[in-house]
């Protein structure tokens, strides 16, 4: 203990809140809350507004992101003296890029969902069901102990569930979200558990004391410590997705509204692995001998597995597309995993590969969605085999899932998509998880050939006439929104890679 | 041979590379007033003419820039930042190993652009054509440009995604099937590559083709060499290609429109061997020892297997595809070229370099041709082509039998033509290989060589027998339109520059030998 600490005074139980940096996430919630009252006291004909509203808190949390670009702000910090300065919210880099994707992406879903709210589903609850989570969402890469992990955890999923199952009258919609509901709150249950252990072996929630005391954790409760890791990331390797707590997966993204299921492909991941890596490399750094071969196998067996399902999609089965879009989610998740098991070998430098990735995932894949809504709107079966000639009727549309399924390939024009993949193989490579390397580039060529399937068929001669149907202008902005994203990625990747680059925390 | 100031040399590379990508684009966009031609599909084909034949002319004009006196040192350079977090520099170049190859490629997509302007490609709207083409042409042109590992794997697989549509679109019977085996197989080939190419940048520090050049092998273990070299040599064998990694060519090239067939057999195969000589060699020469004697007995067993594979398929009843026969000798002409550079000398990589433009000369001219006879007859089956005595061609159109033969007899490297030089020096390569390398066994990789050469003139000229000789043509058989103006203008260059690089091999020679001298000296020279 430093003399100075040991002589200050004794320091004020109140504390001083850094509102500024809080703000990303507090502003959702809030918005959530209008929305949710606002609902009661608007006439049906004007239920748009919630959305708009909704859209538009979005955009001032994204926007408020902008003063913290800093990444030197924490607020809620321990007063006690302690040798570390441990905090609960931290707003370093990695929490501001996490926090972009995911406003960012809630923002695409929100554009896509306005259209559906004015007829199938029932607005304030969607509205303010879609903010909650976000904001939940968006809290957690802040978060820096244990328990705000797992409440931001709890608040980003509990909305899901009901979102999952708010298509009235839809038996699917409901059964699906009870499927993703027992078996996610079992994971959720499993990691509370490892956390109280852990907490019993080191009697702290802050990540970076945690990571401290486990390595001088006593003898009788070393087995208590590791089962507490081990059950701590089982909830968040849930959430990912990862194999084998993947068999929610496409079940739940066929029974949801679309945007839901862009919605949880993208920002339901992003919560999963912001998570493993806090606690991997943040609290658990000192068991990485532990987690990081288990990662590297989950990894190689994720993107099989997702891999393997994509396949086997037959292209004229209903709701093939979702179907598709889900195992092909599976699949990311495992190229997501392999810098963050590269982590355990060569440093948390790698974690850069891992947001990078997910950078593009997330544009790339609400995009998807997004065309995947567009043509949904004219065959409500969704199969695959609805988008052949797609480019005959809407070529900017077709040339746009081209695109982004290309990325998802890893193929020139996609190449971003190339580029993020190259830093993950990278990262393999320099951690010397050769063979996970080789996994992975067979996987790559497996996943071509089903996006590259699609890719073909969206510029096949259309079968009979081709109906021009207007997409409503949400929609439109969103794949828009995203294909910009893309191409500007695609001829800047600095813009994505740069996190690949240094250090985030 | 001109005085062209440094700057503008920037501007032609730059632009060749970047040039078709932004004619792809405008091919797509419709034609602005007073460019509509004809027809919008008439207006898209001359675009295509347009753009190619722009690219080829800066190439030209590049190559006269060139200064013929120091073909070793990168000329024309560029290299700016583009990925900082990656250390990816958009760094471009030539050298007189990357020169002619260059200079080929913007000849042979100009010649196809011009082919299809006049022989509308079966198939969908043109308009994509044209662009895929545009693409296709400016991965290649990259490929041979790009001074960066990581922009030459991009520009490696840019040629992917283009080819295949060419193929599942425009192609013949089976194109499906071939697209898919084409591009799964190369793309299986270059993720492996790339791992390789990861592991020498992470090693060495730098994905600078030059800097690891001149480093010449230095910075790197020999063990991480053995592994870069095996990993970087799978992903080119399977491009080249390497028997036994070549099933996916016959069937892409049998599939594959003319068009297509020229610019892969053309251009898009010396990738695998241009990689070879530029990475494999210079970067990680200890891992390419290792390497060289299995690379070499693979090339030999390339080339008898072609050959054989032609001869079964040139026999009648055998209902060979004259295409496929001519993919198939594709893999027995790779296979000089992938055995000159296994000698690891001078000698043997300037023969594989010369043999490399030589092929891309004589292959593209025999698919231009066999395609015309596919056009003419509807088959390019042999066996229905030559029906009992044979095709007659010598008779029915004497100059379309003419240039047959003539391809066909360069093809199998008669003396004063293109074909023979590339060979000649390989095998002379083989006769004595580099130090450190087992010259017993190398002697015994010529003398299969050797006999390879005796089996490839054998099924070529049976070929010539078969389909340009033949008996008394039976009474009211229907006329054969013999060679057309607009093939006559596509094919001429070939063959000029057959018999130029054949009669005077210094052209290409006295390019590519001080190159490779430094290459294969490293930084040291």
């Amino acid at each position: 203990m430093s003399p100075e600490t040991a002589t200050a005074a004794a320091p004020s139980l109140v504390q001083s809140v850094d509102w500024l940096a809080i703000a990303p996430p507090t502003l959702t919630a809030l918005v959530a809350l209008v929305v949710l009252v606002a609902d009661l006291f608007v006439p049906a004909a004007r239920k748009q507004l919630l959305g708009w509203t909704s859209v538009a808190g979005l955009v001032a949390a994204v926007a408020l992101l902008v003063p913290l670009r800093e990444g030197d702000r924490s607020t809620f910090c321990l007063t006690a003296d302690t040798q570390l300065r441990a905090c609960s919210y931290t707003a370093d880099h990695f929490t501001l890029v996490i926090q972009f994707l995911v406003l960012g992406g809630a923002l695409v879903t929100a554009l896509l969902s306005i259209a559906d709210t004015r007829d199938r589903l029932p607005a304030g609850e969607y509205w303010f069901l879609l903010l909650s989570s976000a904001a939940g969402a968006a809290l957690l890469p802040a978060s820096r102990d244990l328990a705000t992990l797992v409440v931001a955890l709890e608040v980003a999923s509990l909305p899901a569930f009901a979102l999952v199952g708010l298509r009235r009258g839809d038996r699917m919609s409901s059964e699906s979200a009870l499927k993703f509901f027992l078996s996610s709150v079992t994971a959720t249950a499993v990691t509370l558990l490892g956390v109280s252990f852990v907490y019993a072996a080191t009697g702290t929630l802050h990540l970076t004391e945690v990571a401290q005391r486990l390595g001088d954790v006593p003898g009788q409760l070393q087995t208590l410590a590791q089962t507490g890791v081990v059950l701590t990331l089982v909830g968040f390797v849930f959430k990912t997705a990862v194999v084998p707590f993947h068999f929610w997966v496409p079940d739940t993204y066929v029974g949801a509204p679309l945007p839901v299921a862009a919605y949880l492909s993208v920002v339901g991941k992003a919560v999963g692995f912001t998570g493993l890596i806090l606690v991997t490399v943040v609290a658990f750094p000192s068991y990485a001998d532990v987690w990081g071969p288990a990662l590297a196998v989950l990894a190689a067996l994720t993107m099989t597995v997702g891999n393997v399902g994509a396949l086997r999609q037959a292209s004229t089965r209903a709701w093939s597309a979702v179907r598709l879009l889900a195992w092909s989610s599976v699949a990311q998740a495992g190229y997501l995993l392999v810098p963050i098991a590269a982590a355990a070998y060569s440093g948390d430098d790698q974690i850069g590969a891992t947001v990078a990735y997910a950078l593009m995932y997330a544009v790339v894949n609400l995009g998807a969605f997004a065309v995947v809504a567009v043509v949904a709107r004219t065959h409500p079966e969704n199969r695959i085999a609805d988008h052949r000639g797609l480019y005959a009727a809407h070529p900017a549309a077709a040339l746009a899932l081209g695109f982004f399924l290309l990325n998802l390939a890893g193929l020139p024009p996609g190449i971003i998509g190339l580029f993020t993949k190259v830093t993950v193989f990278s990262a393999a490579v320099d951690a010397g998880l050769g063979w996970l390397a080789v996994i992975m580039g067979v996987n790559v060529v497996i996943g071509l050939f089903y996006y590259l399937r699609w890719t073909a068929l969206l510029f096949r001669g259309p079968e009979g006439e081709t109906v021009r149907h207007r997409a409503p202008a949400p929609v439109t902005v969103a794949v828009a929104l995203t294909a910009v994203a893309g191409v500007v990625l695609s001829g800047y990747p600095q813009l994505a890679l740069r996190f690949a680059s240094n250090t985030l925390f | 041979m001109i005085d062209i100031s440094e700057s503008v040399m920037q501007f032609l590379l730059a632009s060749i590379v970047a040039g078709p990508l932004l004619g792809a684009a405008a091919a797509l966009l419709p034609a602005p007033p007073g460019l509509k031609g004809k027809s919008p599909e008439q207006a898209v084909l001359r675009h295509g003419v347009t753009v190619t034949g722009v690219i080829l002319l800066a190439a030209i004009v590049l190559t006269l820039g060139f200064d013929h006196d120091h073909p070793s040192t990168m000329q024309a350079t560029t290299d700016i930042t583009w990925i900082k977090a990656l250390d990816v520099r958009i760094h471009l170049g030539v050298d007189g190993i990357s020169l002619p190859l260059l200079l080929l490629t913007a000849l042979l997509a100009f010649l196809c652009a011009l082919y299809s302007y006049f022989k509308q490609p079966q198939g969908p709207s043109p308009r994509a054509f044209v662009a895929l083409l545009l693409v296709l042409e400016s991965g290649t042109l990259a490929t041979f440009a790009v001074l960066d590992l990581v922009l030459f794997f991009l520009a490696f697989e840019t040629v992917l995604v283009p080819m295949y549509f060419l193929i599942a679109r425009w192609g013949g019977e089976g194109r499906q099937a071939a697209a898919w085996k084409f591009i799964l197989y190369t793309l299986l080939g270059s993720v492996v590559m790339l791992l390789g190419l990861l592991l020498i940048g992470v090693k060495a520090g730098t994905f600078d083709m030059v800097a690891l050049a001149t480093d010449n092998g230095r910075g790197l273990t020999t063990s991480v060499q053995v592994i870069a070299v095996l990993a970087i040599g799978i992903g080119l064998a399977v491009k080249t290609p390497m028997w036994p990694l070549h099933s996916w060519l016959p069937d892409a090239h049998t599939a594959a429109p003319t068009v297509g067939s020229v610019l892969l057999a053309g251009v898009l195969l010396k990738m695998g061997t241009y990689g070879f000589v530029r990475i494999a060699l210079p970067i990680t020469p200890d891992g390419m020892r290792t390497f060289a004697p299995y690379l070499a007995a693979f090339a030999v067993a390339g080339i008898i297997y072609g050959s054989l594979a032609c001869l079964a398929l040139a026999r009648p009843g055998n209902k060979g595809d004259l295409k496929r026969l001519i993919a198939y000798s594709s893999v027995g002409h790779m296979g000089f070229v992938l055995l000159g550079i296994a000698t690891m000398t001078p000698t043997g990589v300037n023969g594989a370099l010369f043999a490399n433009i030589a092929h891309g000369l004589i292959t593209g001219l025999l698919f231009f041709l066999v395609g015309a006879l596919k056009d003419r007859y509807g088959t390019a089956d042999l066996d229905t082509l030559a029906g009992a005595t044979g095709a007659a061609l010598y008779g029915r159109a004497p100059r379309l039998g003419a240039l047959l033969a003539f391809a066909a007899v360069a093809s199998l490297g008669l003396p004063g033509l293109a074909g023979f030089w590339g060979e000649m020096l390989a095998l002379f390569g083989a006769f004595e290989p580099a130090a450190g390398l087992s010259r017993p066994a190398f002697l015994t990789f010529m003398a299969i060589g050797a006999f390879g050469t005796l089996l490839t003139a054998a099924y070529l000229l049976v070929v010539v027998r078969r389909v340009c000789m033949g008996g008394p043509r039976p009474a009211g058989e229907t006329a054969l339109a013999d060679v057309q103006g607009y093939e006559l203008a596509a094919w001429t260059p070939l063959v000029a520059l057959t018999v130029l690089a054949g009669l005077w091999p210094a052209v290409l020679l006295g390019l590519t030998d001080p190159a490779v001298q430094q290459l294969l000296a490293g930084g040291t020279k």
